[in-house]
């Protein structure tokens, strides 16, 4: 680890500022990400403005029909919470299947959504529910959150302050996790609201979490794993590396999508 | 049985001071004015280095000195060694490059060790590392041993300019081919055993420390074998004399092989110490665990075996390629070729066998011995070949191994072993029972209901340990004599410390040592320490590995465990004003024979100090007697594992569903801690089988560097085992303990992949049977299927 500035600001409008006093700042947030590429100096912030102690960013709430999670709300709060697991429970199921407990007792909801890795979790959650991400200047839909690998909407020095998920009539994750890293190689979220169905892949492609139009297609004219069956994944974007070549992760979206409509069923 | 002897489930005395963490590893102790080192690494599989600036990094805020490979050449201080010579076919020597501890001109893998920043703090240290200008003129790596000695192969070693190592063989050629002529089937079979990363729990770790006073230095590292690292740093690498080098390995998390070599890390460190005037600290990080640690297994093979028209095994012909990386490893050249040929005989009468083994060098880690060092090797290539021949000629793969075991003994094999004793069918009957393979089908079928396909697979393994007689392995080539000493001082009070050569970094020696004390003279486990890993306490000792110690190290033990209970007859004898003859010891009493008169142990001991009864006798006072224990031969455990397991078509995902081990370890001190062995083993085993492999690519970067990638088995990728024993027990060492440290990691590997292929209708598939190769191949048995 190189040596950095750390600051400790206590709300939005001082971290706002923090950030723009140094040139090259990093938020923290449960530092699962950013810690450990510190440490193998991949990175070298110049100043870390840890969020860990700012006002109002670790609720979840009922607001209306919609679930609003805090930025800094950790995975383990949500894989917890009793508002989660009643409205969204296939929420709750994805954050307690992130990582392991040192993982889901630090990691957060907003670090995760910042970071935009090609295969983490909750990623996928967003764009199926249609989550809307709120900052600290707009509020951004899913869909023109994320950008593709590690790149989102955010600009410079625009802080997530908070997740908000339409709660669906079904929904459900199924994840197939890389054996060694166990985040996800392709994981499957589904979810049914009235006529709409929306199906999102994170860990497949190579730009990053996308919405798979065909299975949607597949799934509106008829809701269940039937329907996926011979649907076919194009895989020329995607992923190829020693654990699946892409031709495999393409075979495991189709699965994982049968399987998660079968769950978003109870069956 | 008593409460602490031989046989008992004793717990584990070590594990207060491990869980409460309370243990003693290298990198917790910090000397009075210690400085820290860190390494500059290749970051190229193969480059020469044309200019290697350091001046920056001299200058660079904390750092101490800088030093290359350079220094160590004009400080006389010589290259890491291999100590085993193996020669070729004709008779010729290995050919082994020079090994330096920093880099002389030329580096051969990514990790490689070009200079070292020695700095007041660790970031510093790195910081520095930074500052090192290395100009390197690049060259092609060879990656692929399958194209290591193709004409037009970069050269890594001028010593070796087809990056040969050796071409060695044993075994009859002329009676093996005979033996296929007569053959009436023969099976064939490509084979690759995956290169592993050994990942003990605790990186390596070294400290360097230099009295001028004394002129003496101090190395505490993570060793499994201290004296063995101070004999080679004193006498091939020339640090020092061994009497002014002291080598404490204090508790160390782990081995499984990759803790016994001598490094270039601790031989840097110890060096430097002197030069710099201060403790010189290291512990290793992750990453460079993963690069540098010695790799292990890494064979290409084919192989063939003959049989006749009933499936009796007639010859086998094995031809492997062995990867043995950049450099030669401390031991790397015995363990493709002596611990690996004698064992391809496996559980079975195999009249001729024929091997032939190169081992090669490539722009890749070194490879060493790692839990099992060519026994699993062998296992898998033997136990494959069983398999796939027992389904070519239509039987059943119990019957098969059962028509070809070894049924009397002792038995010499056709390379080199002479096994003493063993009872396979015994083994099989007892696995076969617990596996409940007369229902296999059954359960086939009900997994078939479901969409899944079940496999049985089984691995009638045999492993050699104890290593060894001296005389067999000097006569083989080893530059060392592999007996063990153990001495064993009574104090006045009757507690005992028992001072051994071996070194116990998990497996519990302090517990079963002091059960074999306890057993022998009637005292308490608690009023016994084993004392071990300080070169300065124990007098000498050949260490851990192979599954020696209860074997060979216990063995010294008891020899000096008969001699004190000998001498302290003599005393009671005194004491008790009796003749010697009429002194009877039990269950820790002294007694003269036929009268109620007795002395508990302790008093004996007190006796002996006090020498208040034999004061100007021939006796000596005092209590404290030594052995040197040099075995007579291998010992042979042996075992049947069977695997049954699920896969699921769709993902290829495995899900082992019953494991049955059923082991012969011959005489057990500690069944609890016996079946932790076989535990830690069988998951390792299964980790190589379904998820571990070293991956390189092309341009010799390693792939796996991290958890990430490289995938270590965890608790829920394996099942409950159960667990059965039988027992031969040894006849060659005076305990009859055979040994159980390896035996998982043996046994494992066939018995899941002849599983697989037996889900997969015989398709064939490599190691680690990840889930996206399982899918692959149940891609292409299904299509088969449907096209029947
Ligand atoms: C061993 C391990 C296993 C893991 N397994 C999984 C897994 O299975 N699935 C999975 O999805 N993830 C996994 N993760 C990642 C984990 O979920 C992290 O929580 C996540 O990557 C980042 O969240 P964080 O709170 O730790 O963010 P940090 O590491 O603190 O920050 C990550 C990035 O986001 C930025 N950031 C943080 N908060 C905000 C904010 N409010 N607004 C704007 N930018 C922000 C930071 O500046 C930084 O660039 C794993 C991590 C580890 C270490």
């Amino acid at each position: 680890m190189y040596a950095f500035a750390y600051q400790r600001p206590t709300t939005v409008r001082q971290v706002q500022s923090a950030l723009g006093k140094h040139d090259d700042a990093k938020l923290l947030a449960g530092g699962q990400t950013l810690l450990p590429t510190m440490k193998q100096r991949l990175a070298s912030p110049s100043a870390v403005i840890d969020l860990g102690h700012v006002a109002g960013l670790s609720a979840i709430e009922k607001k209306g029909r919609n679930i609003v999670i805090g930025a800094m709300v950790r995975h383990a709060d949500v894989a917890t919470s009793d508002l989660v697991r009643e409205a969204i429970p296939a929420l709750a199921a994805l954050a307690g299947g992130i990582g392991d407990p040192a993982v889901r007792n630090r990691g957060t909801i907003g670090g995760s959504v910042a970071n935009n890795d090609p295969s983490a979790d909750y990623p996928a959650a967003l764009l199926a529910l249609g989550a809307t991400i709120v900052t600290n200047k707009r509020k951004i839909a899913a869909d023109d959150f994320f950008q593709g690998m590690f790149t989102t909407a955010l600009d410079d020095g625009e802080i997530i302050t908070k997740v908000s998920f339409p709660v669906p009539a079904k929904a459900a994750y199924v994840k197939f996790p890389n054996p060694a890293s166990r985040y996800a190689m392709v994981g499957v979220f589904v979810s049914k609201k009235g006529s709409d169905v929306k199906v999102a892949v994170t860990g497949a492609s190579n730009e990053g979490v996308f919405r798979a139009a065909g299975l949607e297609a597949a799934l509106k004219a008829k809701f269940n794993a039937k329907a996926v069956e011979g649907v076919a994944v194009d895989g020329s974007n995607f992923i190829s590396d020693i654990h699946g070549t892409a031709d495999y992760r393409a075979n495991l979206v189709n699965v994982m999508t049968k399987r998660a409509v079968t769950k978003a069923l109870g069956k | 049985m008593s409460a602490t002897g031989i046989g008992a489930p004793v717990r584990r005395k070590e594990d207060f001071r491990f869980i409460t963490g309370k243990g003693q590893y290298t990198d917790d102790i910090n000397r009075p004015g210690q400085t820290h080192a860190a390494f500059l690494r290749s970051p190229h599989a193969h480059a020469t280095i044309k200019k290697l600036d350091i001046s920056q990094a001299q200058q660079a805020e904390g750092v101490i000195a800088v030093l290359t490979g350079d220094d160590l050449a004009k400080d006389g201080i010589g290259g890491l060694i291999c100590g085993w010579m193996i020669h070729s076919k004709d008779g010729s020597p290995m050919k082994a490059g020079s090994h330096p501890a920093l880099a002389q001109g030329k580096v051969r893998y990514v990790g490689d060790h070009i200079a070292v920043v020695i700095a007041e703090t660790l970031s510093q240290a790195r910081d520095a590392v930074e500052k090192i200008h290395v100009d390197y003129e690049l060259l092609k790596p060879v990656i692929d041993m399958a194209h290591a000695t193709d004409s037009g192969s970069p050269v890594i070693h001028d010593v070796s300019p087809n990056n040969q190592v050796y071409d060695w063989h044993l075994g009859d050629k002329g009676a093996t081919e005979s033996a296929f002529a007569k053959a009436k089937h023969v099976t064939r079979l490509d084979i690759v055993n995956n290169r592993l990363i050994p990942n003990a729990m605790e990186p390596r770790a070294a400290i360097g420390d230099y009295d001028s006073g004394q002129d003496a230095f101090t190395l505490y590292t993570t060793s499994q074998n201290p004296h063995v690292a101070r004999l080679v740093l004193s006498a091939f690498i020339g640090i020092a004399p061994e009497h002014k080098l002291r080598v404490i390995a204090p508790d160390v998390g782990g081995g499984f092989g990759s803790k016994i070599f001598i490094y270039a890390e601790e031989t840097v460190c110890v060096w430097a110490a002197k030069k710099v005037g201060r403790p010189v600290k290291w512990t290793g990080d992750r990453t460079e665990a993963f690069l540098a640690d010695a790799h292990g297994r890494d064979h290409i093979t084919h192989a063939e075996m003959a049989m006749d028209d009933k499936g009796h095994i007639l010859g086998l012909r094995v031809k492997t390629k062995a990867n043995l990386g950049a450099y030669l490893s401390t031991f790397s050249s015995c363990v493709p070729t002596y611990l690996y040929a004698p064992l391809l005989s496996g559980q079975y009468n195999i009249p001729a066998i024929y091997v032939e083994v190169e081992g090669l060098y490539t722009n890749t880690a070194p490879v060493d011995a790692y839990r099992g060092a060519g026994r699993p090797e062998a296992t898998f290539v033997i136990e494959r070949m069983v398999e796939v021949a027992a389904r070519e000629m239509g039987q059943d793969p119990a019957a098969f191994r059962r028509r070809n075991f070894i049924k009397s003994f002792p038995h010499q094999t056709p390379v080199i072993m002479a096994y003493d004793t063993g009872n396979y069918g015994a083994s099989m009957d007892l696995a076969l029972e617990m596996a409940d393979y007369k229902n296999f089908g059954k359960r086939k079928r009900d997994s078939a209901k479901k969409g899944m396909l079940r496999g049985i697979g089984f691995s009638a393994y045999i492993e050699a340990c104890g290593i060894a007689p001296s005389a067999a392995v000097g006569s083989l080539g080893a530059g060392v004599g592999l007996w063990e000493s153990a001495e064993v001082r009574v104090n006045p009070v009757g507690t005992v410390e028992v001072l051994t050569g071996s070194h116990s970094h998990g497996q519990g020696h302090e517990t079963t040592f002091a059960q074999l004390v306890s057993d022998r003279l009637g005292i308490s486990i608690d009023q016994v320490a084993i004392v071990h890993g300080d070169t300065d306490k124990v007098q000498f000792g050949m260490g851990t590995y192979g599954s020696r110690s209860g074997a060979v190290g216990m063995s010294a033990i008891s020899k000096a465990l008969d001699k004190v209970v000998a001498k302290a007859k003599k005393v009671a004898a005194y004491a008790l004003e009796a003749s010697e003859g009429d002194i009877e010891f039990k269950d820790g009493r002294f007694s003269v024979a036929g009268t109620d008169r007795s002395l508990a142990f302790g008093e004996v001991a007190l006796q002996a100090y006090i020498a208040h009864k034999f004061s100007g006798q021939e006796l000596e006072p005092g209590l404290k007697e030594g052995a040197f224990y040099d075995p007579t031969n291998f010992t042979f455990p042996s075992g049947v594992h069977i695997c049954e397991l699920e896969i699921d078509p769709d993902t290829g995902v495995t899900r082992i569903d019953r494991w049955t081990a059923v082991d012969d370890f011959g005489n057990i001190i500690n069944p609890m801690i016996v079946e932790g062995q076989v535990h830690g083993g069988i998951a390792q085993g299964v980790g190589q089988a379904l998820l571990e492999g070293a991956h390189y690519d092309a341009n010799g970067q390693l792939v796996t560097a991290s958890y990430m990638d490289y995938c270590m088995p965890r608790a829920d990728d394996l099942p409950s085992f159960d667990i059965g024993m039988t027992t031969t027990p040894c006849t060659t060492n005076p305990l009859g303990i055979k040994g159980c440290g390896e035996a998982g990691a043996i046994a494992a590997p066939p018995a899941v992949i002849n599983a697989i292929t037996d889900a997969l209708g015989h398709e064939q598939i490599a190691m680690p049977a990840s889930p996206q190769a399982v899918w692959r191949a149940a891609q292409k048995s299904l299509h088969k299927l449907a096209a029947e």
